[in-house]
């Protein structure tokens, strides 16, 4: 079962299909944790991935390069995030109900869109999207080398993006007060923190990086756009979040972890066909959840995440 | 025993002397916020004419073809009942744990469960017993295996912490895989194009109520169950105890109320409505268990429980409607040729501006002062 | 009259939430390098008035000026950079980050962060004060009383002059009073000049320069200290005469109705709370339980009442064993009655109506229930038939609990745990942000209760209120009883040492 491990070719085949399939579940879970730690529950991120793969179909379509595709994928997600920062921060409806408002609307509204915009649908697109790009001599190394450095270039922006959100949220001023507002952003406006102007930020920075998973699966992966094609990742990126207890680097280890996972889950369809391929693909989404409970226990989200604030609440 | 010196802080709303013309106006403005989901529907499809212009299609040659094909006849509106039915049920199968302050996103596992559940009964119960046993047992079947594919993330929830919405949610891939992989393995007619299992016997087909159409009972037993939850929440101990943790978990437990208990039984309840849905699907439609039955009713019964705001009773008025759009979009797409999954993003554009209306609540003191200053400047002529 | 120049005026401020006016015509002047005490009593409108100079409510009409400048304030940044700071009396602060990291934290400066840097700072600042304070301790972790020293730090770190301390004290033992006040004292004479919010008379008489008195959102005095006593100034602000004089007779004492032995639980964060605690309540008797907040009163409380589990020990109600039992078991057949700290978030379902509120712990018996279906009319019958006992002020039971002021809240749960006369009867902070006819009712009616033969366990914090309920008092401190007194021995001096646990 473990062999493939042993052979160079394989294992770096199998590494790189991990590293890609973690890719958009790292632009989700890092969009999510910085809502989450600006005191938004953002659960509307299944709904990003697909207006960012939406997007990035459109974009690529009608302006014919993968930069528009790249370009509208970011403007459908901050749209989202603008969308979740009015109705969750301003006017304060509960941002769970609004957050599977915006998943049903996603679904609804890219399957129809996709029909009318694309001809025969988004299903037999073939777009122009990023190719790889080799980082001279590093990706040389053995194994190594084609996994880390010969990727595309969505591949380096969502490792820049866990590093950069680390940094962010722990070595600048304005990333304290971020973590401030995620706690108790009562005090944090009594402090002199804009409580609204930031959690505005982080929910539109937010649900951007989370849109930009849903543009690396058009863009780089399978270059059409189907329905519902997030496909849960949303949810598992969610998951990642709980079980990276909110901290960016641990985030980004769970999403390799569930990478991995499915690309171990895949070779192990190709490699028995016996078996109902079923019951290989439902494993990520069970792995998902046995991690977040065997992990809940001493995780501890940010006191004030889903609570919209009001300043003159009495 | 008097209060010494209650000095009277409290508000000091404007009394009864208010002209009756503000009167008149304050209740008009009450109705208008009453009104609400009505404004959300209308904005939605207003909006959805925009798209079917989009599309290259009239918008009045559309939804006259959608209304029609959906409410104007005997078959139209006999179609739509079948297809209230599982949306009803798992608009119920939200509902009931929402009332307790718990998201169940994953009913769409929950159908899944309940209707492999069911048919194995259907399939493997030795035909011994009389024949409207085994339908019951079948129907039992379904609810019982939603009931337990939705005790899972009640239990993590109760014993772990663990986020209901998220488990939900995977669990129902977990649950649609599941049912791929019996059928691949056991289930599946052999020789069959697309993984479906044998057809159930004859006998233990649901009967129909209405002559000539697939109106089968599973429909009048949907709206029984709405009426029996608007039963429960109404009147009895059990629904209210499930109201207050919903409301204050702290204060239930204050009450003595076990909360664990009660998250585990309104999610098992909700469960089971969705197993029902999933049961009726099966023993009253298709006959047979198909891989990836369900269109999305699990989502879609979310969509009818924000419309009906959480009320059960509203819940049969709003999943009849939800039923007529997707129905009529058939029609809508035979005469007019805009595709049927407008009708998506009409759903979509409708439970967004219902999420949207829940911001805007109605504040009798904050309108009848705002009345009174309308007022002001016309009373001083 | 302004000899010395003014810091901060305020004219004519209005302040209404929904149709209620917090603060209704509002005008004073706070002279610079001056201590001015805001006087008056709970409701009276003080914090809404000093959460306006901070830039946090927004006025509706009237206006604010800083050392003569007219000024609007629509954010604490904005006041801040005028040199005003605010310590609120519920500390605002991260409680899971450090010191330093709550210190630094809204200030202005370079992106990237350099908390060494500040780390030094502070650590300069708090030695100049005379602070001991450890920055790099998560907030959490340090008691009360250090808490307010690092908000005072705070302000001084943004180099604030005008400080508004809202009720200062009330997180202070006795003992802790004296230093607090030099503190205050010096800070004056460095310049600065301080607005203390407060409802003790003696405080103003000893520290204030001149006070302003509120009731009912409106000024009613502006006087200088020292033209004036502490009988005149509570005339000004309870609106008649007042001297708390509850008429009590002595308690007839019975057999114990609470016996509390070695009881030991944890709080949320799984740190210990009570470390042991032994405890005696009579029939006929009040013990008022005195301490510094954070002690383990209120897990004290949730534990006897069956809110939260006891690691050990055990708690015996009129003499059977309880802890099995939940807590609509101990008040049915143990005879307990619960009120507890947390009204709106534990004592009450907010969302539902005052007649469900009457029977929240009692609606799945009969007569209210009967085999799982609900009876609405007794339900209501029995609400209205309390809510007129109680003087409970709406417009019907039907009303939701959530718009009832907090005085008529409180009534509710005292009407509801009273109503089957229990024999024992747990009190956490009863008062805790009631004005003083409600305040005034709830002792009398505790008090009543106590003469009809139920013995009480009263918690609280405030020492002159138990002072005047109690009729023997336990001091509990870090989750153990240290010291037990009647109420004609205890001083305030012997209390603070008990409280402190510098006294056994």
């Amino acid at each position: 079962m473990f062999d493939f491990l042993l052979d160079p070719a394989q294992l770096t085949d199998f590494l790189s299909t991990g590293l890609r399939l973690s890719i958009p579940l790292i632009f989700a879970a890092m969009g999510g944790l910085v809502c989450e730690r600006s005191g938004v529950f953002n659960i509307a991120l299944e709904g990003q991935i697909l207006f960012g793969a939406f997007g990035a179909a459109v974009g690529a379509y009608f302006l014919g390069t993968p930069t528009g595709g790249l370009g509208f994928a970011l403007l459908f997600g901050a749209l989202s995030g603008l969308l979740l920062a009015v109705l969750g921060i301003t006017l304060r409806v509960n941002q769970i109900v609004i957050g599977i408002a915006v998943i049903l609307f996603s679904t609804g509204f890219t399957s129809f869109m996709s029909r009318v915009l694309f001809p025969g649908s988004g299903n037999s697109l073939k777009l122009q999207g990023f190719g790889p790009v080799a980082i001279p001599y590093l990706s040389d190394i053995p194994v190594l080398g084609p996994v880390l450095f010969s990727q595309d270039a969505l591949v380096y922006v969502a490792l820049l993006t866990v590093v950069a959100v680390y940094l962010v949220l722990f070595k600048t001023r304005i990333g304290l007060s971020i973590r401030a507002i995620g706690e108790n952003p009562s005090a944090a406006d009594s402090a002199g923190v804009p409580v609204f102007r930031l959690r505005y930020a982080c929910v539109i920075a937010g649900s951007t990086l989370a849109s930009l998973g849903g543009a690396y699966l058009v863009l780089t992966q399978v270059f059409l756009f189907s329905d519902n094609m997030s496909a849960g990742k949303g949810f598992i990126a969610l998951a990642a979040i709980v079980l990276g207890r909110w901290q960016p680097q641990l985030a980004f280890l769970a999403c390799l972890l569930f990478g991995f996972f499915d690309a171990f889950q895949l070779r192990l369809q190709f490699n028995h066909p016996e078996i109902p391929f079923q019951v290989f693909a439902a494993l990520p989404y069970g792995v998902s959840i046995l991690a977040l409970v065997g992990l809940m226990g001493q995780a501890h989200p940010p006191a004030a995440v889903g609570r919209p604030y009001d300043r003159e609440m009495r | 025993m008097s209060v010494v010196g209650q000095p009277s802080v409290k508000a000091q709303t404007p009394s009864g002397a208010e002209p009756r013309a503000g009167r008149v106006a304050q209740s008009l403005i009450k109705f208008a916020f009453m009104l609400k989901t009505v404004w959300a529907v209308l904005a939605a499809l207003i909006l959805g004419a925009f798209l079917v212009q989009l599309a290259g299609g009239r918008p009045v040659a559309a939804y006259s073809a959608l209304f029609e094909g959906a409410f104007a006849d005997y078959y139209g509106i006999s179609s739509t009942l079948v297809r209230m039915s599982p949306l009803l049920l798992a608009s119920l199968a939200v509902i009931i744990p929402l009332r307790a302050g718990l998201f169940n996103i994953g009913a769409e596992g929950q159908i899944y469960i309940g209707a492999l559940l069911s048919t194995l009964v259907a399939l493997y119960l030795p035909e011994v017993l009389p024949s409207w046993i085994h339908v019951i047992a079948c129907i039992g079947a379904g609810a019982l295996g939603g009931a337990l594919w939705g005790l899972i993330p009640a239990a993590l929830k109760a014993y772990r912490g663990t986020n209901e919405i998220i488990t939900s949610l995977l669990l129902s891939y977990v649950a649609v895989y599941t049912v791929g992989a019996v059928l691949h393995a056991w289930l599946m007619e052999p020789g069959a194009p697309y993984p479906y299992s044998r057809e159930i016997p004859d006998a233990l087909v649901l009967p129909t109520f209405l002559s000539e159409t697939e109106a089968h009972i599973g429909v009048l037993i949907a709206v029984a169950a709405a009426l029996v939850i608007a039963v429960i929440f109404r009147q009895t101990t059990l629904g209210l105890s499930i109201q207050t943790v919903g409301h204050n978990p702290h204060a239930a437990v204050y009450a003595g109320l076990d909360v664990k208990r009660l998250t585990l039984s309104s999610f098992a309840l909700g469960g089971a409505m969705a197993g029902l849905a999933g049961a009726f699907e099966v023993l009253g439609l298709k006959y047979r268990l198909f891989d990836h039955f369900s269109p999305g009713y699990g989502m879609q019964g979310i969509i009818v429980a924000f419309l009906a705001a959480l009320s059960p009773l509203g819940s049969i008025v709003a999943a009849f409607f939800l039923a007529g759009l997707q129905v009529g979009a058939g029609a809508m797409q035979r005469t007019t040729g805009i595709d049927t999954t407008m009708v998506e993003a009409l759903q979509g554009m409708i439970v967004l501006f219902v999420a949207i209306g829940l911001a805007f609540r109605y504040h009798p003191e904050r309108w009848s002062r705002r009345v009174a200053a309308w007022q002001k400047p016309t009373q001083g002529e | 009259m302004q000899a010395v120049p003014s810091r901060i005026s305020l004219e004519g401020i209005v302040k209404t939430f929904g149709g209620f006016r917090a603060n209704d015509d509002v005008s004073i002047h706070v002279a610079e390098g001056s201590i001015h005490a805001i006087l008056g009593e709970n409701g009276a409108g003080k914090s809404t008035l000093m959460n306006i100079i901070y830039g946090l409510y927004q006025p509706d009409a009237g206006r604010i000026l800083s050392r003569g400048r007219e000024v609007k304030i629509s954010n604490p940044r904005q006041a801040m950079a005028l040199g005003i700071g605010m310590v609120h009396q519920h500390f605002k602060q991260v409680d899971t980050m450090t010191v330093t990291e709550n210190v630094v934290l809204g200030l202005p400066g370079r992106p990237v962060l350099n908390l060494a840097q500040d780390r030094k700072r502070i650590i300069d600042l708090a030695q100049e004060l005379g602070f001991d304070i450890d920055p790099d301790q998560p907030m959490w972790s340090l008691p009360i009383g250090m808490q307010q020293r690092v908000e005072i730090l705070k302000l001084l770190y943004r180099q604030a002059d005008l400080l508004i301390l809202d009720e200062p004290t009330s997180v202070l033992t006795p003992s802790e009073i004296k230093p607090f006040f030099n503190l205050l004292s010096r800070l004056r004479s460095s310049g600065r000049t301080i607005v203390l919010i407060t409802h003790k008379l003696d405080e103003v008489m000893e520290m204030a320069d001149r006070v302003t008195v509120m009731r009912l959102g409106r000024v009613v005095a502006n006087i200088e200290a020292s033209e004036t006593n502490s009988r005149e100034l509570a005339r000004l602000m309870v609106g008649r005469d007042v001297i708390f004089d509850v008429t009590r007779t002595p308690p007839r004492i019975g057999s114990p109705v609470l016996e509390v032995a070695d009881l030991v639980a944890t709080d949320e964060r799984g740190l210990s709370a009570l470390n042991g605690l032994s405890l005696t309540v009579k029939a006929g008797e009040i013990v008022g339980i005195a301490g510094v907040d954070g002690n383990g009163q209120r897990e004290l409380a949730e534990t006897i009442a069956g809110l939260r589990k006891a690691s050990a020990g055990t708690v015996k109600i009129c003499g059977q064993v309880a802890d099995r039992l939940n807590p609509a078991e101990r008040k049915r057949r143990l005879r307990m009655g619960f009120v507890p700290e947390d009204r709106q978030k534990v004592g009450l379902d907010l969302d539902s109506d005052i007649a469900f509120n009457m029977v929240l712990r009692s609606f799945r018996l009969p007569p209210f229930s009967r085999h799982g279906w609900v009876d609405f009319a007794k339900i209501k019958t029995h609400a209205k038939q309390l809510a007129e006992r109680y003087d409970v002020r709406m417009r019907g039971v039907g009303q939701r609990a959530r718009d009832l002021s907090g005085g008529n809240q409180q009534k509710i749960i005292l009407a509801r745990e009273m109503e089957d006369e229990p024999e024992l009867l747990i009190v956490s902070q009863p008062t805790k942000g009631l004005d003083v006819g409600a305040i005034d009712f709830v002792q009398r009616t505790l008090l009543a209760q106590r003469d009809r033969g139920t013995g009480i366990l009263y918690i609280s914090t405030e020492l002159e209120e138990l002072l005047m309920v109690a009729d023997r008092l336990a001091v509990i401190f870090n989750g153990r009883i240290v010291g037990e007194l009647p109420v004609s021995e205890a001083t305030p001096e012997r209390l603070g040492l008990l409280m402190t646990g510098k006294a056994a």
